[in-house]
């Protein structure tokens, strides 16, 4: 048992400093009839070696972005990761230490935490950012249920482009607290129609996703003026955080609250956690917000420092009055997100999403070019559009697949009236040679 | 360091390492220029983003994002290291937190690409390795706990707590009935009540008994026909076992509440006794304390959560399901609960943190998580015996995972709780939990956890027993702790009042 250190002879030298005959005994306050009178009934014990082996053949079984051309996005997003981050970020000093509740013993994590508030809220334009949620879709449902708190209204509008299981979601977390949802509908571009419609004196808040699900650009503007006609806040939430560098910070186009999700920052894929929730809003919500705060103070001789502040919001202290009830956030992730952002920095980061845009823009190109190929939503997008295809989507899934490329998200579900579609994201790792393999095998050749 | 009393019991420079040089923000160190990331070279037209979109809803400079070089980046972010303490350095012993040690392995094998580099909506054609992984999971979790089914959703131990009580939720609403209260002991973790709150439930506190310890008398005089059911941790977090509960779950049983329970404190208790089998309806595990997932400077973990058959119906979508044989073979999500509560998470949870669970169970096997529960308790045990003379035990009887002492045997010295944990960070160790439970004034919980040796304990102890001497010999120095960080103790209310939670920019002069 390599993972623990006792041999017999500590066992029994502990055993009689406590001054009871067996290990058993140290259990003798469970109820005999309540132990278990048998080994559990799990695999037996295997040696190092022999897990690696057995989790190397599951790992094999998996399509992944390193085996595959890769354009599934949907929310989660295949970029590159800088080798620096994993070296970093395995260094057991950040992965194997808690919370910083002992602030003289977690400076490295607290001073972290506070860089990645000082650049969230240089990407939201806005001027607080927590250490973290658990991804984007509860960063969201935790928005709205702080725009109800601070509004003390219960109605939540959505934007047509939510992201379906950011929905799902928000629909779980509102459900316990009466909160109900709206929605407005999309129109013939892509974009949220007719939201001002849906917005009244009861909303506590407007839920936009930039860019949409489908990825459509949304007015972000026009919608600030409808949540604002009726006193409601505007909550601007997205899946991918790059876009960040690519579009106007919500704060200065109205957001009172940018949420989201930051897998794309140097966290990978991993099937979908553990990802990276931000959340930032405005300095006169502090007070609401959910979630740690690092802040900045002097140690007794006045030197600079940091601590985890305005902790009378959280669980620990307010129990059932606190504004979540958040504990174990994602700190590792927020980690390497803030090395991830430190490396690209301040042109990098928007170079970055240009390039990414800058795919996507010649995927399309190519695609109105591509005889049974269309584009169906006409909004401008940033790195991720929707394809319309000549016949079912999940042959010209499965013909890309043949070409070695997960070629995108079948819509079938998700979006029936536009017919056979599919959501292609381009990133940086999609080269050009494989834009044109997968148009070609979605316009139906087998390439 | 003549006389220094830290001497007596080993030679250590302090909890983070000696060099403990300066280091700015990001933002101090940045010069106009540099980069640390290069791009590959555009194998596509160059497109101007205006042409699509009007100018003013594209982003301009990134101002407030430093430049730097790799090699900036990376000695700062070093050097920010070694000013954390860390399960790597040694003994960490928050109570309830399960520090233990974080296998090197399960890193490895959340690495490979076939785990790391997949897609939570890529065909479960193309994703069989992880769905069997998560199925064999589930099955692991549920014979550990004795439950039924298993949900890996949820991404942390609260948001399992907020799963489990709104499965009781709707159970209860499905069965037409509305509750609208539920008990939770006054020594359960905070997470408790705010979950509760969450789903709308006002909070009943039971108050612990004398010994510690829920009794029957006190639920049942509680449990009124609009309580929902009960949260329990089990072990408590004065890390006693609750002798009662079986009576206690019958109690709420019979008066048609379900029984939650807090699965923090489970590393007591694998391969020794099940909650399952004590009348648990439905509990959480953090796989980032029992299973030993890295804590990560506060995340991600995992917070799994298992139910009896009763409650399956209302299990969070999707689950892995594997196909009965008339199906074929394999693996899917499945959707199919009419009465489930919905979706928890974005995707299908914190799937990195279920691959280096799955790794430790298989490098433990039933022998090696007895092995963990036992070692866990014998270490509580040894821990508490060698300081139950110099510190106060409020409830001085056999633990089992975690040992609560308090401050009370300082009285009059000036000396309190925060005061030992920082004095302890000057011997070398990380502090205990503090000031919780909150029915223990002063409270310092300890939970050595299995992997600690004895000579480490020893060391330990002795540099608490050291303490508890400075506290009547040398009460200041105790209070002025640490003396050997890096920085010494940091003011939390001026950060407070004053909040600062952002760099910016110095005002340009002009």
């Amino acid at each position: 048992m390599r993972f623990i250190p006792h041999t017999e002879d500590d066992v029994a030298r502990m055993l009689r400093a406590i001054g009871v005959p067996s290990v058993d005994a140290l259990f003798a306050s469970i109820p005999e009839k309540q132990r278990l009178d048998r080994p559990l009934a799990i695999p037996a014990a295997v040696s190092e070696q022999e897990v690696l082996a057995e989790l190397a053949g599951l790992a094999a079984r998996n399509a992944n972005a390193e085996s595959h051309g890769w354009f599934l996005g949907a929310g989660t997003y295949a970029h590159f990761v800088p080798s620096a981050i994993d070296a970093l970020a395995s260094r057991a000093e950040f992965s194997t230490s808690y919370t910083p509740y002992q602030p003289e013993v977690s400076q490295g994590t607290l001073q972290a935490i506070f860089e990645w508030q000082s650049m969230i809220c240089a990407l939201t334009g806005l001027e607080v950012a927590n250490a973290s949620l658990y991804d984007g879709a509860s960063a969201t449902a935790e928005a709205a249920l702080m725009a109800m708190r601070l509004t003390r209204r219960s109605k939540v509008v959505l934007s047509a482009g939510i992201h379906p299981h950011t929905r799902e979601v928000l629909r779980t977390y509102l459900d316990g607290l009466g909160g109900e949802l709206a929605s407005a509908p999309r129109g013939a571009d892509g974009r949220t129609a007719g939201l001002a419609g849906c917005v009244d004196d009861a909303t506590a808040c407007v839920i936009l996703q930039q860019p949409a699900f489908l990825g459509a650009i949304e007015d972000v503007r026009a919608v600030a003026e409808a949540a604002r006609a009726h006193g409601a806040l505007l909550v601007v939430t997205t899946s991918e955080a790059l876009s960040l560098a690519f579009l106007q910070a919500p704060g200065a186009l109205g957001a009172d609250i940018a949420c989201g999700e930051a897998q794309s920052f140097g966290v990978p894929m991993s099937f979908g956690g553990p990802h990276l929730g931000f959340l930032a809003a405005r300095a006169a919500h502090v007070r609401q917000m959910p979630g740690r705060l690092a802040g900045q103070t002097v140690d007794a001789r006045g030197r600079r420092g940091f601590v985890l502040t305005l902790s009378t919001r959280e669980q620990h202290i307010r129990r059932e009055r606190a504004t979540s009830n958040i504990c174990t956030n994602q700190g590792l992730c927020l980690l390497r997100a803030t090395i991830y952002l430190a490396l690209l920095g301040r042109r990098g980061l928007r170079e970055l999403a240009r390039l990414n845009h800058a795919k996507a823009e010649y995927a399309k190109a190519q695609v109105r070019r591509t005889p049974g190929l269309s584009l169906p939503l006409a909004a401008p997008t940033f790195h991720e559009f929707v394809v319309g295809l000549p016949g079912p989507a999940e042959a010209a899934l499965a013909r890309a697949l043949d070409a070695g490329l997960v070629g995108g998200l079948d819509l079938a579900s998700h979006a029936p009236e536009l017919g056979p579609a599919v959501l292609v994201c381009t990133t940086e790792l999609a080269r050009r040679p494989d834009i044109d393999r997968l148009l070609r095998a979605l316009a139906g050749s087998r390439t | 360091m003549n006389g220094d009393p830290r001497d007596r019991v080993h030679a250590v420079g302090n909890a983070t390492t000696s060099l403990a040089f300066e280091e700015p923000l990001l933002f101090e160190r940045s010069r106009p220029g540099r980069r640390g990331a290069d791009l590959p070279a555009s194998d596509v037209p160059e497109v101007d983003p205006a042409a699509s979109l009007p100018a003013d809803w594209l982003r301009g400079d990134l101002e407030g994002l430093p430049e730097l070089s790799e090699p900036d980046v990376v000695r700062h972010f070093t050097r920010l290291s070694t000013w954390n303490y860390a399960v790597d350095l040694g003994l960490y012993p928050l109570g309830s937190c399960t520090m233990k040690y974080n296998p090197k392995l399960n890193e490895v094998a959340a690495r490979m690409p076939g785990f790391a580099q997949g897609h939570p909506l890529q065909p479960v054609a193309l994703a069989q390795g992880m769905l069997q992984l998560m199925h064999e999971l589930e099955r692991q979790l549920a014979e550990i706990s004795g439950m039924d089914r298993v949900t890996l959703q949820p991404a942390a131990g609260a948001q399992g707590e907020l799963a489990g009580i709104m499965m009781i939720r709707a159970y209860h609403e499905h069965r037409g009935e509305r509750r609208t209260r539920i008990l939770i002991p006054d020594s359960a973790h905070g997470t408790n009540p705010a979950s509760a709150a969450l789903n709308g439930y006002q909070t009943v506190p039971v108050p612990s008994g004398p010994d510690g310890l829920i009794h029957p008398a006190a639920v049942a005089e509680r449990m009124a026909p609009d309580v929902a059911g009960l949260m329990v941790t089990n072990p408590n977090t004065l890390g006693l076992f609750e002798e009662q509960l079986v009576e206690i779950a019958e109690i709420v049983h019979a008066r048609g509440g379900l029984v939650y329970g807090d699965g923090a404190n489970l590393n007591a208790l694998l391969g020794v006794a099940r909650p399952g089998d004590l009348g648990i309806d439905v509990m959480h595990f953090n796989l980032h304390k029992t299973f030993s997932t890295p804590h990560g400077g506060g995340g991600p973990g995992a917070g799994p959560v298992g139910v009896k058959n009763l409650l399956a119906p209302h299990l969070p979508v999707p689950m892995v399901r594997q196909l009965d044989a008339a199906e074929g073979s394999g693996f899917v999500l499945d959707y199919d609960f009419p009465h489930s509560i919905g979706r928890l998470h974005g995707n299908l949870g914190n799937v990195g943190m279920l691959v280096r669970a799955f790794a430790y169970v298989r490098s433990l096997g039933p022998d090696g998580l007895r092995r963990c529960a036992e070692m866990a308790v014998l270490n509580a045990n040894y821990v508490r015996e060698r300081l139950r003379h110099a510190y106060a035990v409020p409830y001085d009887r056999p633990v089992m995972h975690e040992c609560v002492l308090s401050d009370r045997s300082f009285e009059g010295t000036g000396v309190t709780t925060l005061d030992v944990a920082k004095r302890l960070i000057d011997y070398g160790y990380h502090p205990p939990t503090v000031y919780f439970p909150l029915i223990v004034p002063g409270a310092l919980m300890i939970e050595p956890t299995e992997s600690e040796s004895l000579e480490g304990l020893d060391r330990f102890c002795e540099a608490l027993l050291a303490i508890a001497d400075e506290a009547r010999s040398d009460p200041e120095r105790v209070k002025g702790a640490p003396h050997s960080t890096r920085l010494s103790r940091l003011d939390e209310t001026r950060a407070a009042r004053r909040p600062i939670l952002r760099w910016q920019p110095e005002p340009d002069p002009s």
